[in-house]
């Protein structure tokens, strides 16, 4: 069963509307650039997809009262969820049974690494001891929107808001709520610029997603949140339904603690399931936006995967990653959002900075922009922890 | 009957629950304000090198996870869903100390890449080689039971026969100062510490890791039946006992109908009055209390389940964890709530598998 999507928000490194973010897209505006939001040692040998607002800046966008104790990510996360449910045209978040489902990997950490040794002389910033932890980040955003009730969060790493994704859906499916709000959320920290760092896989220039010499990702920040509604709500309300969500699949690699197998395993089966449950035969897929976070081995195992869906018969694929960054728990989110814009205006976003196509196979993705009838969408996000998880959204 | 049943559990508790007999070696503390969770020997289970390398939340995930597989006889369970509060605090601490203290140089990646709060659930698949659905749910005090709701659909709806779910939280050295410093954690000058009855505010703080096999049929091992769970974001406590009546119409029962309540009061004052239903509604009702035994922390409701599901199969409630004084003949129905600081309200509707 089909769940209906009747409305998107998000804020990434390429724009804080929806618009904003379609018009970077379809321009090849990649967000891509230096550090400016806080100090890192890091700050001339990496490139980040940073939104180019300050931290009181958002404060005062969102409307926040001076004594708030809102991370960035918090903020991050109310704006776009507050600007999905306006674009759902909701007044009244409690007049249906609504759930928010929001994801983070790093929740309150910005604040907690700018404290941590503070918070034993300055009783001022003791008020964010408490938004450290994920659920803490979920509440505010739910607060922020009016919502009561069915409120939860999900951290699985990169795959993090496709999983609030399917949870959403299957909670509608399942008629527990009529209408959730899901998606994600995460701002940029130090402790994953050097957590990806010591992994070395931190590109020194703009990431180059499937390209033979990919050195690494570009980390990014962002939050985007999608409205789901039953299918008794919007046919209540009258309301217009910008896609759907058809089909998901998770499914764990089992290989190592952050690679992922060379075969692409978790990715493989993450896609067949999603396809079974969508009831759809690869061939019905227009368009992979693929999690290509342009890492050598998550473009490599992810490829082969893609491979053994497809066969010879891939998919325009991209990654748009290129132009945000990677956005860890967010990711997921975004690029849904990026996927019911590809549905909408049946369009294919580049793959910004291939050059050359990998040794292994001879996929190329879509490197242009790209007018296609487009009816199905297949979305690809893999975590640590082996997590891979799909979404496919449709047309109808 | 299809349902959602309890056929295995596992647990690693503050208490010496890992291998003796149903708290039969139990330790009411009323000094300490925070409770380290008693070890079980891992080496049977994780290569000497890991144990070395794993955080101690991986570690009694491991364990607690194995035993209730073992218990419910599932090899590769249908899927792995986990709660945790916090998180792997450890790995995370270390990794940020590292990065504070030396400037963000000289730093290797491995607390980072255990520091992820799918870590445990992420360690448990790699160890079965189990390639399902793995999602790791991170809401506070409704952590586990939002991976028990999302277990429970799939079951229900027939996609999967059996599922493992666990809550684990793990305590770490900064992170409790911090706790101690906002009083999230008790006051040494308030000793001794009670859970009913407190008058100071906090916790006396704990950890663990509880994992419970569910099945979609029940076996000779079967502890309860799960009937339902709800979570509800925030409420004020004169709204609980609508929460709960609600929660009870929508499952066609009368609070009478209840056998025993258990209830999650962890002493402290600013917000154990959202158990005052205790004196209202349930008057009547045999209540349990466990706090005392596991320490607060995000997924301590999972000590919790852990108790009612035994009182479920041994059809008696141990005197250390009687509220009251009233008891009945069996235990049929048994109903657990919890809240933690006003939010994360949850409920758990359990039924004697065999009724």
């Amino acid at each position: 069963m089909k769940v209906a999507i009747t409305g998107m928000g998000i804020i990434s490194a390429i724009g804080k509307t929806v618009e904003e973010n379609y018009n970077a897209l379809v321009t090849g505006q990649k967000g891509i650039s230096t550090i400016e939001n806080f100090h890192t040692v890091h700050k001339d040998v990496i490139k980040v997809g940073e939104i180019k607002l300050t931290n009181s800046q958002l404060e005062q966008l969102l409307g926040l009262s001076p004594d708030n104790n809102y991370s960035r990510t918090d903020m991050l996360g109310a704006y776009a969820a507050k600007k999905a449910v306006e674009d759902a045209g909701i007044s009244d978040m409690n007049d249906s049974r609504s759930g928010l489902i929001s994801s983070t990997s790093v929740g309150g950490m910005d604040m907690t690494e700018r404290f941590y040794y503070e918070y034993f002389e300055d009783e001022a910033c003791q008020k964010y001891i408490s938004s450290h932890d994920a659920g803490d980040s979920s509440h505010k955003i739910a607060e922020y929107i009016g919502l009561e009730g069915f409120v939860s969060t999900i951290s699985t790493a990169c795959s993090s808001a496709a999983n609030a994704i399917m949870m959403g859906a299957r909670m509608i499916q399942q008629g527990k709520l009529d209408r959730v709000v899901v998606g994600g959320t995460d701002a940029l920290a130090k402790f994953t610029i050097n957590g990806f760092k010591t992994l070395m896989i931190l590109s020194d220039t703009y990431n180059t997603p499937f390209d033979n010499n990919r050195k690494g990702l570009n980390l990014g920040e962002a939050a985007a949140f999608l409205v789901l509604e039953s299918d008794e709500l919007v046919q209540k309300t009258n309301k217009k339904v910008l896609a759907y969500v058809s089909g998901f699949g998770n499914a764990n690699d089992a290989y190592h603690q952050t690679a992922s197998s060379e075969n692409g395993d978790g990715a493989f089966l993450a896609m067949e399931k999603a396809l079974k449950i969508a009831n759809l035969h690869p061939s019905h897929i227009d368009y992979v936006n693929a999690h290509g976070t342009a890492t050598p081995n998550n473009d490599l195992s992810e490829g082969r995967a893609l491979i053994r869906i497809f066969g010879d018969n891939t998919p325009e694929f991209s990654s748009t990653k290129a132009f945000t960054g990677h956005t860890l728990a967010a990711a997921a989110a975004i690029e849904a959002v990026y996927s019911v814009l590809a549905l909408q205006n049946n369009i294919i976003f580049p793959n910004l900075n291939f050059v050359t196509p990998m040794e292994e196979f001879n996929l190329i993705p879509q490197t242009t922009l790209k007018n296609k009838e487009i009816n199905h969408v297949l979305s690809n996000s893999f975590g640590f922890g082996g997590n891979c998880s799909t979404v496919i959204f449709s047309k109808n | 009957m299809k349902g959602c049943y309890i056929n295995g559990m596992g647990i690693v508790s503050v208490q010496k629950t890992f291998d003796s007999e149903f708290l039969s070696e139990v330790i009411v503390n009323e000094t300490e304000n925070v409770l380290y969770a008693q070890q079980p020997s891992y080496k049977e289970m994780i290569p000497p090198a890991m144990i070395r390398r794993m955080a101690k939340g991986v570690k009694m995930g491991i364990y607690a996870s194995t035993k209730a597989l073992e218990e419910a006889g599932i090899e590769i369970p249908g899927a792995i869903i986990t709660g945790t509060g916090m998180g792997c605090v450890e790995d995370s601490e270390k990794f940020l100390k590292a990065i504070l203290d030396n400037d963000e140089q000289f730093l290797t990646p491995t607390s980072f890449i255990q520091s992820t709060h799918n870590t445990v659930g992420a360690q448990i698949a790699l160890g079965l080689q189990c390639k399902n659905y793995n999602f790791t749910y991170v809401n506070g005090a409704v952590s586990m039971e939002t991976a028990l709701i999302d277990a429970k659909m799939q079951l229900d709806n027939d996609e999967l026969t059996n599922v493992l779910v666990g809550g684990i939280d793990e305590t770490s050295s900064h992170t409790l100062e911090l706790f101690k410093l906002t009083q999230i954690i008790k006051k040494e000058e308030d000793k001794p510490y009670s859970v009913l009855n407190s008058n100071s505010k906090g916790v006396v703080f704990g950890e663990g890791a509880n994992f419970f096999a569910l099945a979609n049929t029940p076996n000779d091992t079967t502890y309860a039946k799960i009937e339902d769970v709800a979570i509800y974001s925030a409420l004020q406590p004169e709204q609980v006992a609508n929460f709960v009546t609600e929660f009870l119409k929508a499952n066609n029962l009368a609070i009478s109908e209840i056998d025993a309540v258990v209830f999650g009061n962890n002493g402290d004052v600013t917000h154990d009055g959202y158990y005052n239903v205790s004196s209202t509604i349930f008057n009547e009702t045999p209540q349990v209390f466990y706090k005392h035994l596991s320490g607060e922390y995000n997924t301590a409701s999972g000590f919790g389940l852990w108790l009612a599901a035994n009182i479920m199969k041994q059809q008696q409630i141990p005197a250390i964890v009687k509220m009251n004084g009233l008891q009945k003949d069996s235990y049929k129905t048994i109903l657990l709530y919890n809240q933690y600081l006003g939010k994360d309200h949850s409920l758990i509707l359990l039924k004697n598998a065999k009724a």
